[in-house]
């Protein structure tokens, strides 16, 4: 037994040895901290975002986590966080239940995305109606003959009900409940993965995933143009002009979300004023996203105005 | 005087110190019940007990109205259950049988700490194998379009499950008497007929408790569910459909319900169900094992 | 017929044999899996790095190993102690009554109650009820009472399978009832019983759905240096890395990370597989 004692010791000074050798961070007095959760689809912007912005603001302590934008709004009602990530507005019953718990949610816009439809490289087809993914994500077309591809069965990918791109797509494509065959992927690179894989899928994810790390679009999946009718021409979320311009018909917005106002000169006002800069708008391009356009930015300045 | 008020205290300060960590201890092991019935009980009151066990939609976050029946997700641990057992368990049988009666007790000692190795596989380990190597192969074999089914997370929670299996099996088969295996042997049968005609019955109780066990180990699996089993709503209808079990429901869903929500509730109603599922196969099997011992000693 | 026996005899048991070296190989293959595409991201940088998120390839998981140690260490800094005095109380300080019998049966059944299950009762209790958030502490606790049916049924048989001889002679010889325990039953069942602690924390150590659900982060800028900071785990960084990144690297990263967690977990099991057998050996009743 005295055997066992021994190991042990050495173990646990070995293991607390191993922690502080690794730790090279100076011991600051309170540090400032930054809590934000939510959209898988802004989780790798964000934490890109904050990881340059903490090499210009050192010794903070900010964490980003994931899961959805449902994860993020949850968590700001709950009041656990400080920033909530969310591809999707915040619903009016949201809004309500915040009131009732007496937070003042303010809405900041954080860069535009393109929502892209993806399918196997091998997929002949060449461009989509809105109406034709619509019906496809319902479940009333089932095979890709019927668009124009292969005599085979289409095989549905997308996201967890926590995410707000999975809300967006279904409210503002789909107007009806996914159809239940659709295989529910943790994230939108489990998209992506499963869509290249599968020469019979069809996934939607945000097009920061679509490029590649020199922002080039993947090789490994197909980014398919997408027409608002069949008098409109089909536009491929690749075109950053056509987005800028509007002419893509599944763009939106993505937001973070506040409990209260920011204090002045407070850690959160100054990440939310680097991620407007050009240094934030370039990294946010990088990443495969659009920059806010001019009424976006107008209503981030007001909302910042507001700030005292 | 002194003397005794000193055998006294300490004698009597170990059995308070003890008997409050017992207290402690039990006491949160009882919350759990409790926490988990207080959370969910809700949940049963609102969408009522049939709808919730019957109905096969859950689509608490639904365009339209929000419906609430879990028996998709049953259906889901269902299917998962059935053929994962169906594989672990010859597989598991088996392999006791070989380490219990066959093999020399060198082999034994040498291989059985090995086959308990693979219980300590994290089971996100095993998920992740299945979706770099499993899943394509599957897709491969079965010419789907994808390997994300019941099919797949099937074989990946039977080898999370075997070690389960095949060591409580191993347990139970070699603390059949020696007695019985000598009388029939002496007899002239061979040793597989004395395995199969005698060993095997005798043990009977304890490897249903032990196939009971791994039921409970494969029921309560979420990792490897989670990442290979496709996790879609519909109903599935055979084992290359994508399904969508209960602990991987909530897993899923759980971190976008606001605290105390009727979504909330629900959550917690499937986690008192798997519970009480769990727990009471876990008691049977043990009352079987308990019954053995004591109509062995 | 006695032919026709030996024949089917010999068919059966090579499946038997069979099913053994199969299930050996499954190990094996496992490990190999991982190291495939996983063993070229391994080395000294990857292991005490910061996670660098614009470009893996930069930096390291020293987050997700720190995490799971401070995680593995709270768990051992409480179920051991108190799983382990509840044994004592349960078989050394309680008469053999009935309640005594539905309390062990209640807790070895709770062993087998999910994981995501314990997950719930944390977020239900640790993170909301009292407040803790989505820390470490938080998930400490959770799987310290995931841990604690395990290591007192553990640390149970342990202390049942000392001879009641044992306690009878020390108690003859005119020792009190705690020196009996503390100098006696204890150190025989201590091996025991520590087995089924290192068990215990290899399975915490692997866990990723109660850690999903009370909640680890996929960023983290600072290493956790309080309970109530926010953390990372190997288990559940190799969940991110698998089904949420998009780097193209993300999964031979998964695979690094993987092996270094099925690494870690081995070990663990190897040592109470070590602690087994030198008790065995060494137990002379």
């Amino acid at each position: 037994m005295k055997k066992i004692i021994l190991f042990f010791t050495i173990l646990f000074i070995g293991i607390f040895a191993f922690i502080f050798l690794t730790q090279n961070q100076s011991t600051t007095p309170k540090k400032e901290s930054l809590v934000i959760k939510g959209s898988d689809t802004e989780v790798q912007l964000v934490s890109n975002l904050v990881e340059a912005f903490l090499e210009k603001n050192p010794g903070a302590d900010i964490s980003v986590t994931g899961g959805g934008s449902g994860v993020g709004i949850a968590a700001l009602l709950n009041g656990e966080i400080d920033l909530a990530n969310s591809s999707r507005k915040m619903e009016d019953k949201e809004l309500e239940q915040a009131k009732n718990k007496g937070l003042e949610i303010q809405e900041f816009i954080l860069a535009r995305d393109g929502l892209s439809i993806i399918v196997h490289p091998e997929n002949p087809i060449q461009q989509l109606l809105i109406d034709q993914i619509a019906k496809i994500y319902k479940g009333e077309i089932t095979n890709w003959k019927e668009v124009g591809g292969k005599d085979e069965k289409v095989i549905l990918y997308g996201r967890q009900s926590t995410s707000g791109t999975y809300v967006f797509f279904r409210n503002f494509v789909v107007q009806e409940d996914y159809s239940p065959e659709m295989l529910n992927m943790e994230g939108n690179q489990a998209i992506v993965d499963a869509v290249k894989a599968d020469k019979n899928g069809i996934g939607y994810v945000g097009v920061g995933y679509v490029k590649d790390e020199n922002n080039q679009p993947r090789s490994d999946i197909k980014i398919i143009p997408v027409a608002q009718d069949e008098k409109s021409e089909a536009v491929s979320p690749l075109n950053s002009e056509a987005v800028k311009q509007g002419k893509y018909p599944i763009a939106r917005p993505i937001f973070q979300y506040l409990p209260h106002l920011p204090q002045k000169n407070s850690l959160l006002e100054r990440f939310l004023r680097f991620e407007m800069s050009e240094q934030g708008q370039e990294i946010i391009k990088k990443a495969g996203f659009f920059s806010i356009n001019e009424e976006d930015e107008q209503k981030n300045q007001q909302f910042l105005k507001n700030i005292k | 005087m002194n003397f005794k008020k000193n055998v006294h205290f300490s004698e009597n300060l170990p059995r308070l110190i003890f008997g409050a960590t017992a207290a402690l201890t039990i006491l949160s092991l009882i919350s759990i019940f409790l926490f988990l019935l207080i959370s969910g009980v809700g949940a049963f009151k609102e969408i009522g007990i049939k709808e919730f066990f019957l109905g096969t939609n859950w689509n608490p976050t639904s365009f339209h109205t929000p419906s609430w029946g879990i028996f998709s997700l049953i259906a889901g641990t269902l299917i998962i259950s059935i053929l994962a057992l169906f594989i672990a368990l010859p597989f598991g049988l088996s392999i006791a049988i070989y380490l219990s009666e066959i093999a020399s007790p060198k082999m034994r000692e040498m291989l059985k700490p090995l086959i308990e190795m693979i219980a300590s596989i994290p089971s996100v380990v095993l998920g992740l194998l299945g979706l770099l190597f499993l899943a394509p192969l599957i897709a491969k074999i079965f010419h789907l379009s994808n390997g994300l089914n019941a099919l797949t997370a099937s074989i990946l929670v039977a080898i999370a499950a075997l070690p389960t299996i095949a060591s409580i099996c191993e347990d139970t088969l070699s603390s059949v008497s020696l007695r019985f295996r000598e009388a029939s042997l002496a007899l002239g049968t061979t040793k597989w007929t004395t395995i199969k005609k005698v060993v095997i019955p005798a043990a009977g109780s304890g490897l249903v408790a032990a196939i009971m066990l791994g039921l409970g180990r494969i029921i309560g699996e979420t990792m490897i569910v989670l990442m290979v089993a496709g996790n879609s709503r519909a109903f599935p209808h055979s084992f290359l459909d994508p399904v969508r079990p209960m602990t991987a429901n909530i897993a899923i869903e759980i971190k976008e319900v606001v605290v105390g929500s009727l979504h909330w509730q629900g959550l917690f109603a499937i986690g008192l169900t798997l519970f009480l599922i769990t727990f009471v196969i876990n008691l049977l099997a043990d009352i079987l094992v308990h019954r053995r011992h004591s109509y062995e000693n | 017929m006695k032919i026709r026996g030996y024949l089917q005899e010999a068919i059966y048991f090579s499946i038997f044999r069979g099913s053994a070296f199969i299930g050996i190989t499954l190990l094996f293959v496992v490990l190999v899996l991982l190291f495939l595409p996983g063993h070229s991201v391994i080395d000294w940088h990857f292991l005490t790095s910061p996670w660098q998120h614009r470009d893996i390839t930069k930096g390291g998981i020293l987050p997700a190993i720190i995490g799971s140690l401070y995680l593995g260490i709270g768990v051992m800094l409480i179920s051991f102690p108190l799983g382990m005095g509840t044994a004592i109380f349960i078989t050394e300080y309680s008469k053999n009554s009935f309640w005594r019998k539905i309390i062990q049966l209640a807790i070895r059944n709770l062993a087998g109650v999910p994981s995501v299950v314990y997950g719930l009762f944390g977020l239900a209790v640790f993170v909301n009820f009292l407040s803790f958030g989505t820390s470490l502490l938080s998930a400490i606790l959770t799987l310290s009472v995931m841990t604690l049916p395990w290591i007192i049924t553990a640390s149970a048989e342990a202390l049942e399978a000392v001879p009641q001889k044992f306690r009878e002679t020390s108690l003859a010889l005119g020792a009190t009832h705690w020196q009996t325990v503390k100098k006696i039953v204890f150190p025989a069942a201590f091996p025991g019983s520590m087995t089924g602690g290192v068990i215990g924390i290899a399975r915490a150590l692997g866990e990723t759905a109660p850690i999903i659900i009370v909640g680890a982060t996929f960023y983290l800028s600072s290493l956790p240096t309080s309970p109530l900071d926010k953390f990372m785990t190997l288990p559940y960084h190799t969940f991110i890395l698998a089904t949420q990144h998009s780097s193209p690297y993300a999964s031979s990263y998964a695979a690094g990370t993987a092996l270094v967690l099925i690494l870690l977990t081995f070990l663990l099991s190897l040592g109470a597989i070590i602690i087994r057998y030198h008790y065995r050996r060494k137990k002379d009743w």
